[in-house]
């Protein structure tokens, strides 16, 4: 695929004339919050390179969900900040690689908590941590492979599954997860069987303990940020109105010249990069892995978590996580103790029966009713 | 840059630590809170629910009150997952605020605990029912304390039993993690010092489902099988077994024949009769003590109720741990003050009555106790319970071996093939 064709598909393609009113209608929101953004030196010291396309994108309700997601660590509990924040954060950025695949993509992946697992069991087992078998390299060597690593297996996964679709996928991924599962708890030279490996921290790094709630839960917020902010971006590239291209119609796309095969794989690496982050992040929150993180609940929690929170838009994913993770944590002290699952279960049903799209289309339902009129970013799929 | 960053995220630390000790003081007065967490979800939620009843029973024999103090109980679930478990754990502690902490429930878990114990110095943990010899042999917490015995020194006295019934070659069928690895050194220990042959062990995943692999690998010379399995494991390992036409006599481990599996509905269930197992608790013991911990638990928690005919390992182990913490909190009048020092002190040098007898605890902070080798009988009325045929007193967590000597028990520690 060359260069002149992704511009072609932009130029001629429907998908192509959708975005762009799309762009100017949010760069001119962006001009109206720019001096906001601008008075927050956070975003502009972390993402200098950019600082262009934020300008374009970013508007009111960003800058003040921006605002809080920084302030909320001085005044919520440090058990609030590092278990309920940081943890919703983490799954958030898995869940974004599901959402990214199955929202833009068309491909709904199971696989994808393996791929974060790959990537914790490669800082485990590279890094240091109580086990013997541990190699104890450099956290600065340890995090690019195991991130490698993790980009490696989801290509893996994704060239085997890219040719089927739907349910295929779901069950080939499934089994790829599962076959995973058991493959970490039974193996003891690299993965250390039914134990896993404890005590895997975060570095220390300028001085900085990264295991300490407040500065994990800024770091996990970088990479969220990093994450959110990249797949907005790579959705509007070329590449991006490909993929979305695959998803609504593969025959018309491979007629038109593109390597559909190429691309849906290509969108299984970037989600695999995506779940890495989250992996090592994951290993770095609980300190430890063992083959229960990566079993089959967990396998469906990353879908469930997608779903929750909506597909249609990459926020979807942490505002599902959010609820996921507080539910999981307090769900406990509403109801007799031994029963608390079914309150999870049930808030689930009631989201997703009320609400296909999850809470984002929730949210865009009550746009709807009590506001201006508003299109999700994502261009809907439409049938052949 | 850098530096600004460093002190500006170091100055919120304090204020953070700050709103927490301000946050502490103005506890003063109000329940005394005690979390507690078993696995109410996954393969032991039989298990954990007893081990909750058993913790409990402790509690309301003394009407809820230690030194005048009411106390409360935070409980939390997890589902045998050392990550679940610190997590639930990390709830009660930093979110509820308890100043004492009971539990986890199984191996894997309480090894992750205790990590994090190291972490929150200023609360006191006790086990629940965990048996991993790790947890208090290497790479000990100060303010872990296990008030029951593990699982190594839950097998003592097996070995000399499986030598008397004439079991010369035994082929070992465990789970595939830390508990089991106790169970088997403990078994082994005795068994191979006695001039007993374990040829081949079998390592399963914990929650197989399918066993045909293992019962393919039974070698024909093998004249005994060690079937240390949990719950509803233990129960598919038995119908497969029998379902393949296998006859050997068989040995449990400490969870294989407890209440949860022997008041399994199947009707395969008759084959359990004859077996010999060793464990902390044995149905049948005629103890006065113990005789009034079973009248108490049935009384509280009838079969009608959701109760086990005889409290469960995990109730016994739950009620032991949850029963040193109100002792001790009792000993010291409920004087939680300097870090919980004097408490500590009281659990370190506390000789604890449970039903079973008098526990002590050594330099690690673990139990010295008793062990029961048992055989399965069946009563007048069909249920299934276990008979003491020997009770081992005072034993330690090296098994009566030096120090320096001990090996901790796992996959291929001991051999004697």
């Amino acid at each position: 695929m060359s260069a002149a064709k992704w511009r072609r598909a932009m130029n001629t393609g429907l998908t192509g004339a959708r975005v762009r009113p799309l762009m100017q209608a949010s760069a001119q929101s962006a001009a109206r919050a720019a001096p906001a953004a601008a008075a927050d030196p956070h975003v502009n010291s972390d993402a200098p390179r950019w600082l262009k396309f934020l300008w374009r994108t970013l508007s009111a309700r960003h800058v003040f969900v921006l605002a809080f997601v920084l302030l909320l660590p001085f005044v919520a509990s440090p058990f609030f900040t590092y278990q309920v924040a940081a943890q919703s954060l983490i799954f958030g950025i898995i869940a974004l690689s599901l959402s990214f695949l199955a929202g833009y993509g068309g491909m709904v992946s199971l696989a994808q908590m393996s791929v974060a697992g790959m990537a914790g069991y490669a800082v485990a087992a590279l890094g240091a941590s109580g086990t013997a078998s541990s190699l104890g390299w450099h956290w600065g060597l340890v995090v690019p492979l195991a991130l490698l690593i993790a980009v490696v297996f989801s290509t893996l996964i994704g060239w085997l599954s890219v040719r089927t679709d739907g349910i295929y996928t779901i069950m080939i991924t499934l089994a790829i997860g599962v076959a995973f599962y058991y493959l970490v708890l039974q193996n003891y030279t690299v993965f250390n069987g039914f134990q896993g490996f404890q005590k895997v921290y975060p570095p220390t790094v300028w001085g900085i303990n990264w295991r300490s709630p407040m500065p994990f839960y800024f770091l996990c917020l970088f990479w969220a940020l990093a994450g959110y902010f990249a797949i907005q971006w790579l959705v509007r590239t070329p590449f991006g109105i490909a993929l979305q291209g695959t998803r609504d119609n593969a025959r018309r796309m491979n007629s038109l010249g593109f390597n559909v095969t190429a691309t849906r794989v290509l969108a299984y690496a970037v989600s695999g990069l995506l779940a890495g982050v989250g992996g090592v992040l994951l290993v770095w929150y609980n300190g430890l892995i063992s083959p229960g993180s990566v079993g089959t609940g967990w396998l469906i929690n990353v879908l469930v978590i997608a779903v929750l929170g909506g597909m249609k838009h990459p926020i979807g994913a942490f505002l599902g996580a959010i609820v996921f993770i507080l539910l999981q944590t307090f769900a406990i002290d509403l109801i007799d103790r031994e029963r608390f699952n079914l309150v999870i279960g049930g808030v689930f049903l009631a989201i997703v029966l009320f609400s296909p799209d999850g809470l984002l289309g929730l949210w865009a339902k009550l746009r709807m009713h009590f506001g201006p009129s508003q299109v999700l970013t994502s261009t809907p799929r439409r049938q052949p | 840059m850098k530096l600004s960053k460093r002190i500006w995220i170091r100055s919120m630390l304090c204020a953070a630590a700050a709103a927490a000790v301000s946050g502490t003081a103005f506890a003063q007065g109000a329940p005394l809170k005690i979390g507690l967490l078993a696995t109410l979800e996954g393969p032991f939620a039989a298990g954990g629910a007893d081990g909750m009843r058993g913790a409990e029973l402790a509690l309301s024999q003394r009407g809820g009150v230690v030194a005048g103090r009411k106390i409360e109980l935070i409980k939390a679930s997890s589902n045998a997952q050392p990550d679940v478990a610190v997590n639930a754990t990390r709830k009660l502690v930093e979110q509820d605020k308890v100043e004492i902490m009971v539990g986890p429930l199984s191996g894997g878990e309480g090894i992750a605990v205790k990590d994090y114990s190291k972490t929150q110095p200023q609360v006191t943990f006790i086990n629940g029912g965990s048996g991993a010899q790790a947890t208090t042999l290497v790479n000990t917490s100060p303010n872990f304390f296990r008030f029951n015995t593990e699982g190594a020194q839950w097998m003592v006295g097996l070995g000399k039993a499986a030598m008397d019934k004439g079991f010369k070659r035994t082929m070992i069928i465990a789970e595939d993690y830390a508990f089991p690895y106790s169970q088997v050194q403990g078994f082994m220990a005795e068994y191979c010092r006695l001039g007993g042959k374990v040829p081949v062990k079998a390592w399963v995943p914990l929650g197989a489902k399918d066993y045909s692999s293992v019962i393919a690998r039974i070698p024909k010379d093998v004249d005994s099988l060690l079937v240390i399995l949990g719950g509803a494991d233990a129960v598919n390992f038995l119908t497969q077994y029998e379902n393949a036409g296998g006859d050997l006599p068989m040995m449990g481990g400490s969870i294989t024949v407890s209440q949860d599996v022997l008041n399994y509905k199947g009707k395969r269930r008759d084959s359990l009769v004859g077996t010999i197992s060793a464990g902390p608790v044995a149905d049948n013991f005629d103890g006065a003590d113990w005789k009034a911990f079973v009248a108490d638990y049935r009384k509280a928690y009838p079969v009608s109720a959701g109760g086990f005919p005889s409290p469960s390992l995990f109730a016994f182990v739950y009620y032991t741990n949850m029963k040193a913490a109100l002792d001790g909190l009792a000993a010291v009048n409920g004087d939680l003050s300097g870090g919980q020092a004097k408490y500590r002190e009281a659990l370190s040098k506390m000789v604890l009555k449970t039903p079973t007898g008098d526990v002590r605890l050594d330099s690690n902070r673990q139990a010295i106790g008793t062990t029961f080798v048992t055989e399965v009988v069946k009563d007048a009325q069909g249920n299934l319970s276990t008979k003491v045929s020997r009770k081992v007193d005072n034993v330690d967590q090296t098994l009566g071996i030096k120090k320096e000597d001990f090996q901790m028990g796992t996959r291929d520690v001991p051999a004697c093939p």
